[in-house]
């Protein structure tokens, strides 16, 4: 017999709401937090578009009162990263930090995405150095020098505009001649007096890490392949986020980007396993979509307890579904 | 939790309370998440480590000196030290193992024990 019926890996939107949803179930569900508890929302500020929140909300006391409304009902919290899954044999097996390992009858996976480097080698070398992928982290340091941001999605103007608050100057890096922003976040950026673009330019480089703080960048143009250096003091990187799926890799069927593939609401390749937020979401990958598939997650893994076959599970939900 | 066994360090006080012995410090600010996040450990360590090592924590927002000396650009940043001297630094979130780790190879059981208090 399986120690618990319903392990979830991940404490964001989606790990919280399944084991919101899963515990006032009475699944007494176990959830491992990860290292980043509670997600990319710890490192945000405001956040504005969280339903039930007129004013908005700070992104790490939302998560804050996510995690107490389900501790509530009971869910029992492991701090530590999950270091081994098993999802070839029944029960599944989970090895915690500490090597023990928890069997399970159902896997929630709610390990979300992180923040992505540039694969050029210096940014890392150089991270906490003058080079973050965390503006509200570190821009603190920033007061009046010249930065740099990578970047042109909506994550990097949120950026740019709130170090622009800090910095003398702030220059944005973009590899195409547009930005993928949102209109209003384009606007917002391009009005914004202390910000600077510069188009169809890559960085190649991150100076100095022989001197172990940054005091350039190496950016090519990609039109006429001509390399310069910007003489910024820190860089913020923000090119999208990596889902986090080494864990799972050779278990459940990933997409080409190393998303868990889902189908019929949460369900993975494997019965049993379910996966819910940015982990196999690089579409919509919000705080609000997150909470909604974590609750998919944990009525699909009730539903799959109860042994309900797969086309009545589906019967059941479309007939509820106003057509 | 423990967190009164969490050294506060100052920029007035930050010389005298690291020159002897093995000091782990914790530069942090209120604002800064993944602060909050390693804080817990933090907090544990110093119960663990206690008469062997100190743990300490400095918030930068109010000390801007020490932080700027040792040219810390990014929290959380934690630096060890022994005996007044830089031995490591590591940068951003780590599980608790790894800095337990750290502590114990500087802070063996048993050569600590004589730090005076």
């Amino acid at each position: 017999m399986a120690d618990r019926k319903v392990v979830i890996i991940g404490s964001g939107p989606a790990g919280l709401t399944a084991a919101l949803y899963s515990a006032r179930a009475n699944l007494s569900p176990l959830l491992v937090d990860g290292l980043e508890a509670g997600g990319q929302l710890m490192l945000t500020t405001a956040v504005e578009n969280f339903p039930g929140f007129r004013t908005g909300i700070q992104g790490p006391q939302l998560m804050e009162e996510m995690r107490e409304q389900a501790a509530h009902f009971g869910t029992e919290f492991v701090q530590g990263d999950v270091t081994r899954v098993d999802l070839r044999a029944r029960p599944f097996a989970v090895t915690l930090g500490d090597d023990r390992t928890v069997t399970t009858d159902t896997l929630i996976i709610a390990t979300g995405a992180s923040a992505r480097w540039l694969d050029i080698g210096s940014d890392k070398t150089l991270s906490g150095r003058g080079v973050s992928t965390c503006a509200t982290c570190d821009g603190y340091f920033f007061r009046e020098k010249p930065i740099g941001v990578v970047g042109g999605g909506d994550s990097a103007m949120e950026e740019a505009i709130y170090l622009a608050r800090l910095a003398s100057k702030v220059t944005v890096i973009h590899r195409r001649d547009t930005l993928r922003a949102s209109k209003i976040m384009q606007d917002k950026a391009f009005k914004n007096p202390k910000i600077d673009f510069v188009w169809n330019a890559e960085v190649e480089d991150v100076k100095d890490v022989s001197r172990g703080h940054v005091t350039g960048v190496v950016i090519r143009d990609l039109k006429t392949q001509q390399s310069r250096e910007l003489p910024l003091q820190g860089l913020f990187i923000a090119i999208g986020h990596t889902p986090n799926t080494a864990l799972f890799r050779g278990q459940l069927q990933l997409d080409d980007n190393g998303y868990i593939v889902t189908h019929s609401g949460t369900k993975t390749s494997v019965p049993g396993v379910f996966a819910a937020g940015d982990v196999q979401d690089h579409v919509y990958r919000q705080a609000v979509t997150a909470a909604g598939t974590g609750c998919m997650a944990a009525l699909d893994a009730e539903r799959y307890l109860e042994g309900i076959p797969d086309e009545e599970t589906e019967a059941t939900m479309s007939a509820g579904r106003p057509a | 939790m423990a967190s009164d066994k969490v050294k506060i360090l100052t920029d007035g006080n930050f010389e005298q309370e690291i020159k002897q012995g093995v000091t782990l410090v914790d530069f942090w600010a209120p604002w800064c998440g993944p602060c909050r996040l390693i804080a817990p450990s933090v907090e544990a360590l110093a119960s663990e480590f206690e008469g062997r090592a100190t743990v300490a924590k400095m918030n930068v927002d109010e000390n801007p000196i020490v932080p700027a000396k040792f040219r810390i650009l990014g929290i959380p940043t934690l630096l060890l030290f022994k005996d007044g001297e830089l031995a490591e630094t590591i940068v951003g979130l780590r599980p608790k193992d790894e800095l337990a780790g750290l502590l114990n190879r500087h802070a063996p059981v048993g050569v600590g024990d004589a730090k005076p208090a």
